[in-house]
């Protein structure tokens, strides 16, 4: 496998691949391409495994040497025993899934550590839109209409930490930075952060039960 | 990635089948059934070099009617004759390439292409088995290989990959012998056979014992039940193929005429095909070892072995990293089935990765030749070749 520098990839997954420990095992969903497998095998040894619905995207990872798995990762998770994974990645897919209770603790159960990265609806952008325009609001991160968006579900940086305080999840880690979708750089955002961040990035784990 | 003009331009890959035989004298073969076999012959092919470490060798097992002959020419072949059933995939700079690769085919136990089946001569009698050749199991194949591969003195398969019945060879291999195999790839196959696929199987059985000529089994000095095994082979053809497949390469299309004939008579290119598909097959095939072999595949049920009743328990020991591929077309053995042993190897934490390609052409599609499966086999065996 080529070694894939880091600024090869997005800004979150930079981060993101910057908080999994060497020798892990990890689950990413939605993994594309499998740039962040990619990356993480070689940086960090770690075991990967992706699930992906496109086929010709499942071929590309397998034919790089990567585990990948192709169907809907809703459903696929269920089948991993408890604690099969250290870490489960779920980046920029939150705001489409159709349960995300459910599945966030689907996660924490085959995995330590849930990361999860989405775009953050209360930008600046975004508050403004509504106030002024009073239309529902579109930017860089959410760029459909809402008779055509995939993006199901409003999230905020706020809003993320309260699910996580309501249901019992530790927040072990946070993020927030200001990129755009595709960038290979963003700056993280420090002051302000449910204003001016246009990602956020969580690791949550679920204490013993 | 190869292309195929560059490997078309290197000199083809001559081959010869070669034979290993055990179980002579007292020491017979058991069988799953309980039954005692002996001589036991296996035909086998072998492709590329050995390693000095003995660590790259693959065994490709072969679909039921298949034979050891999996890629290139025999040096007696005129130019008339067609390279091996899977020339497409397995090769210099192919999928399974045979510049890094030791590749090893072995015709299954039962089956007529040079291994004991139920048309050899029982030393005993002097006269071929017919059905006093014991019943032999999916298992059993797999233990004929493995003392093949012992006969090789190779200790570690680098990889075991075939599709359909081999497909089930593969996943026994994993069950039986799990410290001796690195990567499996199972290929448009399943863990247990379904009741249609049963079904299907037994209208090919019928249709060779209502043939007068099959005798009991007992036709080898007469003229064999030649109409009843095209008959057989007519119907596993239909379920090869899809309803696309067919449909694009026949329609309603009539053979040789403008205007039905209003006769029993072949009328449709898609009847005409079957036929020559049928007696094509009872050139090369034998009567018996097709039942034998269906219902090798009908028994075969990776979950009713283990404790629980779930292949999980079984996947738990093999060490084995799995690529389950399916084809969308394929009705005999389609993706869910698949699926459902990827689950059982999710359950097992086995490592495995998944791929549903997609292809009209039914389950045939695993023989047809195709970029992608190529590109992922590269890509997949570079990968366990590499993590030694």
């Amino acid at each position: 496998m080529v070694s894939p520098e880091t600024t090869d990839m997005r800004y979150d997954l930079q981060i993101i691949g910057s908080w999994i420990e060497k020798d892990s095992k990890v689950l990413d969903l939605g993994c594309g391409n499998g740039d962040l497998l990619a990356w993480l095998t070689v940086n960090k040894n770690v075991r990967g495994t992706g699930i992906e619905m496109d086929q010709d995207k499942v071929a590309h990872c397998i034919a790089k040497g990567l585990t990948v798995l192709q169907g809907d990762f809703n459903d696929e998770v269920e089948d991993f025993p408890d604690r099969a994974f250290d870490y489960v990645i779920l980046s920029q897919t939150l705001q489409q899934v159709f349960e995300p209770a459910r599945l966030l603790y689907s996660l924490s159960r085959i995995g330590r550590r849930v990361v999860v990265s989405f775009p953050n609806f209360s930008h600046i952008s975004i508050r403004l839109q509504l106030l002024l325009n009073g239309q529902a609001p579109k930017n860089e991160q959410l760029p459909y209409s809402w008779y055509d968006t995939p993006n199901i579900r409003v999230i905020t940086l706020k809003d993320f930490r309260k699910f996580a305080q309501d249901v019992g999840y530790e927040i072990v880690d946070e993020v927030a930075i200001n990129t755009h979708q595709y960038d290979y750089y963003g700056k993280i955002v420090r002051r302000f952060k449910n204003l001016r961040a246009t990602y956020g990035i969580f690791s949550i784990e679920m204490p013993d039960r | 990635m190869h292309t195929d003009d560059v490997t078309s331009e290197r000199a083809p890959l001559i081959v010869e089948k070669q034979f290993f035989t055990f179980a002579e004298g007292e020491d017979k073969m058991m069988l799953e059934s309980g039954a005692l076999l002996g001589p036991v012959t296996i035909a086998y092919e072998t492709y590329g070099t050995l390693s000095p470490k003995k660590d790259n060798a693959i065994l490709v097992a072969h679909a039921f009617s298949g034979d050891s002959h999996v890629a290139g020419y025999y040096s007696t072949d005129t130019e008339h004759d067609k390279p091996g059933w899977w020339d497409s995939v397995v090769g210099p700079g192919k999928g399974i390439d045979t510049d890094k690769y030791f590749v090893i085919c072995s015709n299954i136990l039962g089956s007529c292409m040079g291994s004991t089946g139920p048309a050899s001569i029982n030393p005993e009698t002097g006269k071929p088995y017919g059905l006093t050749f014991p019943m032999v199991t999916i298992g059993d194949m797999v233990t004929a290989q493995k003392l093949l591969i012992d006969h090789l003195g190779i200790k570690e398969l680098l990889c075991v990959i075939g599709g359909s019945v081999g497909g089930m060879q593969v996943l026994e291999w994993c069950i039986r012998f799990p410290e001796m195999v690195r990567s499996a790839v199972p290929l448009a196959t399943t863990m247990r056979h379904s009741a249609m696929a049963i079904a299907f199987n037994e209208v090919a059985r019928q249709a060779i014992l209502a043939d007068p000529n099959w005798q009991r089994g007992d036709y080898y000095s007469t003229t064999p039940p030649h109409m009843g095994l095209a008959v057989a082979r007519m119907v596993g053809h239909i379920t090869y193929l899809s309803d696309e497949a067919m449909r694009r390469k026949f329609g309603r299309r009539l053979q040789d005429k403008s205007d039905f004939s209003y006769e029993i008579d072949v009328d449709f290119e898609v009847e005409n095909y079957l036929r020559y598909q049928g007696s094509k097959f009872v050139q090369r095939f034998d009567a018996n070892s097709l039942l034998y072999i269906t219902k090798a595949a009908d028994y075969y049920d990776l979950t009713s072995k283990s404790p629980r009743n779930s292949a999980e328990m079984d996947f738990s020991l093999s060490k084995a990293r799995f690529l389950v591929i399916s084809y969308s077309s394929d009705w005999l053995y389609p993706t869910y089935q698949s699926k459902e042993l990827v689950q059982a190897l999710k359950r097992a934490g086995r490592d495995v990765s998944f791929c549903e390609i997609e292809a009209d052409a039914g389950h045939d599609a695993f023989l047809i030749p195709d970029k992608r499966l190529q590109d992922i086999l590269t890509g997949f065996l570079d990968g366990i070749s590499r993590n030694h």
